[in-house]
């Protein structure tokens, strides 16, 4: 008895998705979002899917599609869980004509669950900015993509950072550096890199974990004001980065003394904190505003006529622009793929080899209109993160304004941490680890 | 008319003791068994089977596993996250140090090393009762969590903290297609639920919930409570246990403790009191409630067409999800087991009630 309502909810609900399925329309590339706006982690999901949704519909809009197929799209809210984060990746993969094209997670709990789903199903993951560091290595694990750079080439990028401040390597000697991070895969794959990075350079690590999902930090901000240490790295998502700012001045630790991850660096952490946030310094993988050429489209094609996601005032905010570069990369890499299999509807997997072929030289992206918006990029089959670089902004209680030049992790330590972390994961799983040179 | 037992003498014992004494109720679990094993995992997508039916399996079973400790012995417990986290960790462990173990047996020994757990956290419901034990199995929450957070071991030096699960192979054989991941759950589920069913009518269930009805008289009619209270523990947290490694192994692949987050505890609880205390099909309804109806709901403005941005949806999910919840639990505050088994005596006189 116990199965006959399980079966018959099951039969209600089958008919109800077989009924479901709508008709649809041929000649179109679908490309899922996983999004989350609501929740701890909405502040920062919210602009990052607008940005998303708002590329994706002005291509659609001024260039009638991708070479004249058409982009459908569909969010699914995953609240940053990652079981409903793999519910709505198991929704969405089979819809359009040939399945969805990639996957935008925009979580890293979510891209370690779905990197052992996706090479199932042949569809590759865009995890720009985050993720597993060892997916940097194509060629253990071809089907994910940290496009712009890896936890680690972040560790490695603020280190660099504070090497200039204190005048050079040498003079970190001695020094206490502290990591605040969210207690979860997010926050702790900087580690292994920032403690090599310490033993090398003979700094101090101090690790200091949130929990999820980070209202509570009392503590840990009392340890800094104990300890003192001489810089804070903080890699926090969500409400948590605000309330650091908070605590921080609570504490009085120096604001120019901590620095945020690229994810840690958006108006809604700092809006939030108020006088707080005033003199934190964050990594960005872009500018914020609305003034490049593709807000400019974006404007004109979208909210000129009401059709935008959002609101005006949304449009250019620090993760919106992150969003809309996704959104770029996605369209790029179905691009450079239709010059391969022909201008029609291309499956997961022809969308990988897209990706791995992504090359967006200088004057490219002039012709997108993300010139100053984003930095050349090229992807190959052996590198996945296509060119690590970020530079430093600091927040003068208004905007975010650059306070150093593009930084380049130092690939000398980066690439043989991600090479080898990736063996140790191919030897775990029994993968190959020469995916690169059998295509 | 069609539900009538009239005419079914019961001429011995072992078919008084059936399971299912009613012929009618035979055939239905028999044909509903016969339809979730052979039609089911044809007929399903894989949408179905990967994102709907393998997790509500695998939640049914650790409800069924917390309904034994809950509701047939009384003793009430949030901390089954932290069990399934233990077994989702020890089958790791397990199966990474001894590669080439059968996975049935890793999954076992994961069980025991979670009823271990429930044994050393049960402890403490040999002194409080009630609301007081409840907080006190938090401890177990919190504890384990930590643990698997902290102690690298666990993780077997993961440096995200983040662990997955080795290939499925039993017997040599992968279970790699969606149906055959849902076949083995299935099959867990079928054993665990005739198990437990089996249980709850014997010696140990007696004991059970005498302890549960007024445990100073079932001390003196000579049932030991340490003993009583602990095999449920035991018992409770081992079929938790598994359930956490197939929800780990099976459903996640890849997971991190905030896979078994205290959110988690809450859930199965819920499941056992929205499905309803003390009975084992409750487990059934109260898994199918809590897993399939939010997705459910959040895909029913699409399929209605209409059309509601992401955030929406999700909202109205949320508090549709929570007035069904009280709606529920006022209609019936015995669960949706007793729900259904006010139906079945309306049909046993139906079309004549009196």
């Amino acid at each position: 008895m116990a199965k006959l309502l399980k079966t018959g909810l099951f039969a209600v609900l089958g008919m109800v998705l077989a009924m479901a399925a709508p008709a649809l329309a041929q000649n179109e590339q679908f490309i899922p979002s996983l999004v989350y706006r609501t929740g701890p982690y909405a502040p920062n999901g919210i602009p990052f899917a607008n940005g998303v949704a708002d590329y994706l519909k002005l291509v659609n809009e001024r260039d009638g599609g991708i070479n004249g197929v058409k982009i459908s799209t569909e969010e699914c809210e995953t609240g940053y869980a990652t079981d409903r984060g793999v519910e709505c990746y198991e929704r969405l993969k089979g819809k359009g004509p040939t399945g969805a094209s990639l996957f935008m997670p925009l979580s890293t709990g979510i891209t370690y669950a779905l990197m052992e789903k996706v090479p199932g199903d042949k569809i590759p993951l865009l995890n720009s900015g985050y993720g597993r560091s060892e997916s940097g290595d194509g060629n253990v694990i071809p089907w994910s993509f940290p496009v712009l750079g890896t936890y680690w080439d972040a560790a490695d990028i603020a280190m660099t950072y504070i090497a200039k401040e204190v005048g050079g390597w040498d003079k970190l000697k001695g020094k206490k550096v502290a990591l605040v991070y969210h207690d979860s895969p997010y926050g702790k794959e900087p580690i292994p890199l920032l403690q090599a990075l310490g033993k090398q350079h003979a700094f101090d690590v101090e690790l200091l974990p949130v929990t999820h999902p980070g209202v509570e930090q009392k503590a840990t901000w009392l340890q800094i004001r104990q300890n003192r240490p001489d810089y804070v790295l903080l890699w926090g998502w969500g409400v948590m980065n605000s309330t650091a700012l908070k605590e921080a001045a609570a504490v009085a630790y120096p604001r120019d003394k901590m620095i945020g991850v690229w994810w840690a660096g958006n108006e809604s952490d700092t809006v939030p904190a108020e006088d707080a946030a005033k003199g934190y310094k964050a990594l960005a993988l872009n500018p914020t505003g609305s003034n490049f050429p593709v807000h400019a489209d974006i404007f004109k094609y979208l909210y000129d006529k009401n059709i935008g996601v959002t609101d005006r005032k949304d449009v250019g905010s620090v993760l919106y622009n992150r969003g809309v570069i996704n959104a770029l990369f996605a369209v790029e890499a179905v691009r450079t793929a239709q010059g391969k299999f022909g201008k029609k509807p291309l499956t997961g997997e022809q969308v990988r080899w897209g990706l791995e072929n992504l090359d967006l030289p200088a004057d490219a992206l002039k012709k997108l209109g993300f010139e100053g918006l984003l930095r050349p990029t090229k992807v190959t089959c052996d590198d996945h993160t296509g060119g690590s670089q970020a530079r430093v902004f600091q927040w003068d209680g208004k905007t975010w304004q650059f306070v150093s030049d593009w930084i380049q992790s130092d690939q000398k330590i980066v690439r043989p941490m991600i090479e080898a972390a990736a063996k140790k994961y191919a030897g775990e799983k029994n993968l190959p680890t020469n995916a690169c040179k059998q295509s | 008319m069609i539900y009538r037992e009239a005419g079914q003498f019961r001429t011995s014992y072992a078919a008084d003791q059936a399971l299912f004494p009613i012929r009618q109720d035979r055939l239905f679990v028999w044909a509903v068994i016969i339809f979730a094993f052979l039609f089911v995992p044809f007929l399903a997508s894989e949408y179905l089977l990967r994102a709907i039916l393998i997790p509500f399996v695998i939640l049914a079973i650790a409800a069924i596993g917390l309904n034994i400790l809950v509701g047939y012995c009384g003793q009430i417990s949030l901390g089954s996250a932290a069990f399934m986290a233990v077994g989702a960790y020890a089958s790791y462990d397990i199966a990474i140090h001894i590669p080439g173990l059968n996975l049935i047996v890793v999954f076992v020994l994961g069980g025991v090393c979670a009823a271990a757990a429930g044994v050393l956290f049960g402890l403490p419901s040999l002194r409080i009762k009630g609301y007081y034990l409840a907080v006190a199995t938090l401890a177990a929450q919190f504890f384990f969590d930590w643990l698997f957070i902290r102690i690298p071991w666990f993780t077997n030096y993961a440096p995200s903290g983040s662990v997955s699960a080795p290939t499925l192979r039993i017997f040599g054989m992968r279970f790699d297609t969606p149906a055959g991941r849902y076949i083995f759950c299935l099959a867990i589920l079928a054993v665990v639920a005739l198990a437990a069913k089996n249980l709850v009518r014997g010696r140990f269930g007696r004991m059970w919930m005498a302890i549960r009805d007024m445990d100073i008289a079932a001390e003196i009619i000579g049932i030991r409570p340490l003993q009583a209270k602990l095999s449920a523990f035991a018992l409770s947290s081992f079929v938790i246990g598994v359930s956490g490694a197939l929800w780990a192994f099976v459903h996640l692949g890849s997971w991190e403790p905030l896979a078994f987050s205290i959110d988690r505890s809450f859930e199965l609880l819920f499941m056992v009191v929205i499905g309803g205390i003390g009975s084992i099909l409750g487990s059934f309804l109260g898994a199918a409630f809590i897993t399939i109806l939010p997705i459910f709901l959040n895909q029913l403005p699409g399929l209605l067409g209409i059309p509601l941005s992401t955030a929406m949806i999700s909202h109205i999910e949320f508090m549709t999800f929570g007035a069904l919840i009280v709606f529920f639990l006022i209609v019936e505050p015995h669960g949706l087991a007793r729900l259904w088994a006010i139906a079945r005596q309306k049909l046993r006189l139906w079309p004549f009630p009196h």
